[in-house]
C-alpha cells in the first residue's frame, strides 16, 4: 500500500496542564481531501501546527510525506503549503511582490518565479489586480492571494485553516471548485472549517475533533451511520391512514418512522430503501404521492453528536 | 512550555540555518529604503549635518581652530546657537537605530504574516538574522552617505582635501558610530520580540535611552561614592573612587560613543579618563597622536559596542526561538 501523506500516532500536545491534542491518531492518504471539524478550541489548529513543525509535539509521532517535521522541517515545508486562518500580507507591497517574497523564500527565482507567479495569480483569478497594493484588497481577494501563495511552491499537500471564513457564497463556490481542481492534479488537501455543508461538498473523509481527541472519522455517510443510526432518510407523501405506519415500520433496516401531519412520513434507514418503501405503501393499499430521499447532512451528524455528548456529560 | 526549537533539535536539524537569509535581507532592505519613517529620519540627519557642518566650516574659515586637522574639526566645532555635529549624532543615531527595529518582529505578528513566513522552508534563525542584517545595513548605508556628504561639504567649503590621517580617523569614527546605532537597534529588536505592541517596544527603547542619557551619569557617581567612600585626606581612595565612577559610566553606550568621538576626532587627546601627572611625564602636551594610537586607545570602546550589539541580538534570538507562533 502507498505510504500515507499524513500519519500521526498518539500525537499529544500539552500547554501546561491543558491538553490541547490528546493521543491523536490520524491518517490521510494521497489524493484525499480530508476535513478537520470540531468546536472552537478542539485542537485543530494545534494539530496543523505540529504537522508543519511550527510547534513541537509533547509526545507521539508525526510523519508528513514520510518525513519527520521536527527533524526535517525544511523538506516538509518545501513540500507542504499552509494557509493559516486569517492570513496576513505585507500591505504596502503589491500582490505580485508578496508572491515573489514567498517564492524567494522557497528558493524559486528568475523566470521560473515569474512563470509560477503568473500561473498562481491566474488560478485564483487575481491577474488583473496583481500590481495593486494588498492594502486595497477585499477580504475575499486576500483569501485568494493566500491560496496563490500556497500554490507558488507547487505543494504535494495543502493544509488550510478555515479557508472559507471570509468568502461570499459565490466565492465559496469558486473556492470549492478550485479545491476540486487541485485534487484532480493529485494534490492532497486537509482543511479545517466550521461550515459543514462546504466540508461535506468537497471532503472525501472528515475527522471530528473534540477536546483534543478525534472522536469520529470516516466518510460522511459512515459518520451518519454511526451517529444518526440511519444513514438514509426517505421522505414519503402517501394517502392511506395508519396502516402505512405499520407497514413502513416492518421493513428491514428501518430505524425510525415519524409522521408529520396526515400524509407525510420521514423514514430513517440503514440502507437505501426507496424501492421497498414504495412497494410497501402500495401493498398496504396506500396511494403514493411523492417520494424523496436526502443524503445525510453533516450538520445533522455534528449537532446530534454534540447533543449526545452533552446528555452523557449531564448524566 | 514551548521548547526552544534550536536547542532541542540541536545539531540534528537538516540543512543550513541560513537558508533563505538573503531573501529576507533583500526584502527588509527594500522596505527600509522605501519607508516614510526612514525617509523622515534620514532627512532630519541630513539637514542637521548640512546645518552644523556649514556653521562649523564658517567658523573654521574665519580662522578659529588653527590650521591642523581642519577636516576633523568640521565634526566637532560648534557655533552658537548650534551644538557641534557629533553632539547631534549622539542623539540622532540612537533614534535612528530604534526606529529601524522597534516593530521588526511584532510587526510580523500584528500583520499575521509570521506563521505564513515560517511555514516556508526557512528556519527562524534566518528570519531574525536577516532582519538584523538588513537593519544594520540600512544604518550603515545612511551613516556612510552622511559621511560622504560631510567629506563633500568639507572639500567645497574648506577647499582642502582631508589628509590620509584624517580619513582614517573619520572612517574609524564612522564604524564606531554604526555600532553605536547597532546597540540601540539590537535593543529595539529585542523589545520588538518581547512586546507585542510596537508602541510599547518603541517606548521601552526610548526609556532605556533616556535613562542612559540623563540619569546614568548621576547614578554612576552616586554608586561610586557609596561603594568607595573617601576618607578625608586619602588621595589614593579618591583615585579609586573616580576610577570606579568612570568604569560604571562606561556601561552606558553614550559614554563609550562620546569618548570615542573625543579621542578619534581630536588627535591631541592622548588618554581617556584619569591622567596622573606622572603619566604625562614623557608626553609632550598638545602633540597629536598618530591615528593608529588613537584607534588603539578606543579599541576597547569599539569592541564594547560591538559586543553589546551581539549580546542583545543573541538574547532576542533565544527568546524568539522559544516563542509560540500562532498568528
Ligand atoms: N500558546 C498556548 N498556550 C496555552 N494554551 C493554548 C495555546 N495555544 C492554544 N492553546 C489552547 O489549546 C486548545 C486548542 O486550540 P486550537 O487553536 O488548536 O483550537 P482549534 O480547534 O483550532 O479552535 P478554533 O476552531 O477556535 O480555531 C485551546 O483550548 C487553546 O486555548
Ligand atoms: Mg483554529
Amino acid at each position: 500500500m502507498e505510504e500515507p501523506v499524513v500519519e500521526c500516532r498518539n500525537l499529544t500536545k500539552q500547554y501546561g496542564s491543558l491538553v490541547a491534542v490528546d493521543h491523536l491518531n490520524l491518517t490521510v492518504r494521497k489524493g484525499e481531501i480530508f476535513g478537520l471539524l470540531g468546536p472552537n478550541g478542539a485542537g485543530k489548529t494545534t494539530t496543523i501546527l505540529m504537522l508543519l513543525g511550527l510547534t513541537e509535539p509533547t509526545s507521539g509521532s508525526v510523519r508528513v510525506l514520510g518525513l519527520d517535521p521536527a527533524r526535517q522541517p525544511l523538506s516538509v515545508k518545501s513540500r507542504v503549503g499552509y494557509l493559516p486562518d486569517q492570513v496576513g500580507f505585507y500591505d504596502g507591497l503589491t500582490a505580485r511582490e508578496n508572491l515573489s517574497y514567498i517564492a524567494k523564500l522557497n528558493g524559486i527565482r528568475g523566470k521560473e518565479m515569474q512563470d509560477r507567479i503568473r500561473a498562481a495569480l491566474d488560478q485564483v483569478g487575481l491577474s488583473d489586480v496583481a500590481d495593486r497594493p494588498v492594502r486595497t484588497f477585499s477580504r475575499g481577494m486576500r483569501q485568494r492571494l493566500g491560496v496563490a501563495e500556497v500554490l507558488i511552491k507547487r505543494p504535494q499537500l495543502i493544509i488550510m485553516d478555515e479557508p472559507t471564513l471570509a468568502l461570499d457564497p459565490e466565492a465559496v463556490r469558486e473556492f470549492l471548485d478550485l479545491i476540486r481542481r487541485l485534487k484532480a492534479d493529485g494534490i492532497t488537501i486537509m482543511l479545517s472549517s466550521h461550515l459543514l455543508h462546504q466540508v461535506q461538498a468537497v471532503c472525501d473523509r472528515v475527522g471530528l475533533f473534540h477536546k483534543g481527541r478525534m472522536v469520529l472519522e470516516g466518510t460522511v455517510s459512515d459518520l451518519a451511520q454511526r451517529v444518526l443510526g440511519g444513514a438514509y432518510r426517505i421522505h414519503v407523501e402517501a394517502d392511506g391512514g395508519t396502516a402505512l405506519d405499520e407497514a413502513l415500520r416492518r421493513l428491514p433496516d428501518v430505524v425510525q418512522v415519524t409522521r408529520d401531519g396526515a400524509q407525510t412520513y420521514h423514514i430513517e434507514a440503514r440502507s437505501d430503501l426507496r424501492a421497498d418503501v414504495a412497494r410497501a405503501i402500495v401493498e398496504a393499499g396506500g396511494r403514493l404521492l411523492a417520494l424523496s430521499s436526502d443524503v445525510p447532512r453533516l450538520d445533522e451528524v455534528y449537532t446530534r453528536y454534540f447533543q449526545k455528548e452533552a446528555t452523557y456529560a449531564a448524566a | 512550555m514551548q521548547q526552544p526549537e534550536a536547542l532541542t533539535r540541536g545539531r540534528q536539524r537538516e540543512g543550513s540555518p541560513w537558508t533563505g537569509l538573503w531573501a529576507v535581507v533583500a526584502k527588509e532592505m527594500a522596505d527600509y529604503l522605501t519607508s516614510v519613517r526612514m525617509l523622515i529620519l534620514e532627512a532630519l540627519i541630513v539637514l542637521t549635518a548640512a546645518g552644523t557642518i556649514y556653521a562649523a566650516s564658517q567658523s573654521l574659515r574665519d580662522g578659529f581652530g588653527g590650521d591642523t586637522f581642519l577636516f576633523l574639526k568640521l565634526f566637532t566645532t560648534a557655533r552658537e546657537p548650534l551644538p557641534a555635529f557629533v553632539g547631534f549624532l549622539g542623539l540622532l543615531v540612537p533614534l535612528l537605530g530604534i526606529a529601524l527595529a522597534f516593530d521588526s518582529v511584532n510587526g510580523e505578528f500584528n500583520q499575521r504574516t509570521i506563521s505564513k513566513v515560517l511555514a516556508q522552508p526557512i528556519y527562524r534563525d534566518a528570519l531574525l538574522f536577516g532582519k538584523f542584517l538588513a537593519a544594520l545595513g540600512a544604518l550603515a548605508l545612511t551613516l556612510t552617505s552622511i559621511w560622504l556628504l560631510i567629506v563633500g561639504m568639507g572639500l567645497l567649503r574648506l577647499g582642502v582635501p582631508p589628509t590620509g590621517e584624517e580619513v582614517v580617523r573619520s572612517l574609524w569614527f564612522l564604524l564606531v558610530t554604526i555600532f553605536y546605532g547597532g546597540v540601540w537597534m539590537a535593543l529595539a529588536m529585542l523589545f520588538s520580540i518581547v512586546f507585542r505592541q510596537p508602541a510599547t517596544a518603541a517606548l521601552a527603547s526610548l526609556a532605556v535611552w533616556l535613562f542612559f542619557t540623563a540619569f546614568w551619569g548621576i547614578i554612576a557617581s552616586l554608586l561610586a561614592q557609596l561603594l568607595r567612600p573617601v576618607p578625608p585626606g586619602d588621595p589614593l581612595a579618591l583615585i579609586d573612587q573616580v576610577q570606579l565612577e568612570l568604569a560604571l559610566a562606561r556601561i552606558s553606550p553614550n559614554t563609550l560613543f562620546t569618548e570615542v568621538a573625543l579621542a578619534t576626532l581630536n588627535p591631541t587627546v592622548r588618554s581617556l579618563g584619569l591622567v596622573l601627572p606622572i603619566q604625562l611625564h614623557n608626553a609632550v602636551l598638545g602633540t597629536p597622536l598618530p591615528a593608529t594610537q588613537s584607534m588603539l586607545l578606543t579599541w576597547p570602546h569599539a569592541t564594547g559596542l560591538i559586543a553589546a550589539t551581539i549580546v542583545l541580538f543573541a538574547l532576542g534570538y533565544v527568546l524568539f526561538q522559544r516563542q509560540e507562533i500562532r498568528a
